[in-house]
């Protein structure tokens, strides 16, 4: 349980991360919290020849809100994100979902981020981007470019960043007046990688229901306000395209059945407390 | 921009429990081994090696971290602070870790001292916790002995409440 060897960078500024990455190929990966890259290094199921540290940057630690949007920077630790007094009232989605994430040890140290860069299906960050429809900034010794976290995302820990790109930020849109939001997740114990995880946004006339842990990128959808009996076939459709997998901690058919179950309750608790 | 290469052992100088201390590391050392074979200490234990049982949990910075998760030289000029840091003399127990002694809050004894660091940083911010508050953040320490029920309660005790 230990890593192979490794060169060790310690960026001491974005520009200088880019340029660490530039040329290494699939060699080089960045290090931020660790919370997601050094057990796999530790499995070794990655050995990277170089890691570049960003942890220490303090420019990249930050949360801003421009323009209906909350940035918040590649080295910015979740537990700063759910101490930071707009959470509540700009991102209601994320605030429901934090105490989800890991736990309070992990949350201390692991990244926004990182998270969304590991990009693990069941996790609760890429789910809450994917469902309000949020943006990663990735950046390269060429420039940022802007991705839609539906096209980042593209299958199991895998995305559509380059090897020579960081993710530099991530940009969550603020929750809308008329709108209200909810998060719901089933797990084996509060903290473990979710069976199932839904986030819901809900207004008047619209509905939008993201879906981590069936599929192997979280998935999400939009319909009319639906009542009754169409939203159940609207859950029921939507559970069987997700198709889902067999694992030792559920079936694929117990993870539609939750997706149906969840799916009305997290939209009904995101229709109770629209703004 | 600070870069050490794999194949030598590395200088790491910072603050263990508020005293210099310094030793030498490969990149891909963990805290939680440099604590341990480098520098001595028995309190930093090393359970699962990939951030689930943290019985290895320390504080970097005032920040709770994994040990196993985290590597030696990144803690280059921070400060690090380990169990024995809560102890108020040579020897002697905190009041915190006098309630665990006095409700049983252990048994083997190879989770406590992560149990401690993550509470002692945890009562820093939230004075008065309720249980399931207490129990939520107890979820990311594994204790096979106890089954948490004294844990909770001492904690509980140390802070002027009932469990």
């Amino acid at each position: 349980m230990k890593p192979s060897p490794f060169d060790y960078v310690r960026a001491m500024s974005a520009e200088e991360a880019v340029a660490s990455l530039d040329g290494a190929g699939d060699e080089a990966r960045i290090l931020a919290g660790g919370l997601s890259l050094v057990p796999m290094l530790n499995f070794r199921l990655v050995e990277p020849s170089v890691l570049i540290d960003i942890s220490g940057i303090d420019d990249l630690d930050y949360i801003r809100q421009d323009d209906g949007v909350v940035e918040v920077g590649a080295s910015t630790r979740q537990s700063t994100l759910e101490r930071w007094d707009g959470i509540a009232g700009k991102l209601p989605l994320v605030h429901a979902a934090l105490p989800h994430i890991g736990h309070y040890q992990t949350r201390s140290r692991g990244t926004v981020c990182g998270s969304v860069a590991h990009s693990d299906p069941s996790s609760e960050l890429p789910l809450c981007l994917a469902t309000l429809g949020g943006e990663v900034v990735l950046r390269s010794v060429a420039g940022e470019r802007r991705v839609a976290a539906k096209d980042f995302q593209t299958g199991m820990l895998t995305t559509s960043k380059r090897d020579d790109e960081m993710v530099a930020a991530v940009r969550f849109p603020v929750g809308g007046p008329g709108w209200g939001y909810a998060f719901v997740e089933m797990a084996q114990r509060r903290g473990d990688f979710a069976i199932v995880a839904l986030a819901a946004a809900a207004s008047a006339d619209r509905i939008r229901l993201g879906v981590g842990g069936v599929a192997d990128h979280p998935a999400v959808r939009e319909w009319d306000a639906l009542e009754a009996d169409a939203l159940d076939d609207a859950l029921n459709a939507f559970a069987w395209d997700l198709g889902g997998y067999d694992d030792v901690h559920a079936s694929a058919r117990y993870r539609r059945e939750l997706v149906r179950r969840l799916g009305r309750k997290v939209i009904e608790g995101a229709r109770s407390c629209r703004s | 921009m600070p870069q050490l290469s794999r194949d030598t052992r590395h200088a790491v100088s910072f603050t263990l429990n508020g005293k210099p201390a310094e030793g030498h590391a490969e990149p891909r050392m963990l805290l939680s081994d440099f604590l341990v074979h480098e520098l001595g200490l028995t309190s930093v234990h090393v359970g699962c090696e990939h951030g689930v049982c943290g019985a290895c949990t320390v504080r970097v910075d005032g920040a709770v971290s994994r040990a196993c998760l985290t590597f030696a030289v990144q803690v280059d000029g921070k400060r690090v602070d380990t169990v024995e840091s809560l102890s108020p003399e040579e020897g002697g127990l905190n009041e915190l870790q006098k309630s665990f002694r006095k409700n049983h809050g252990l048994q083997c004894g190879y989770c406590t001292p992560g149990i401690l660091m993550s509470l002692t940083a945890y009562l820093e911010e939230n004075p008065k916790p309720g249980e399931a508050e207490l129990r939520d953040m107890l979820s990311g320490h594994l204790c096979r002995c106890t089954g948490y029920v004294n844990i909770v309660r001492a904690v509980m005790e140390h802070v002027g409440k009932s469990a």
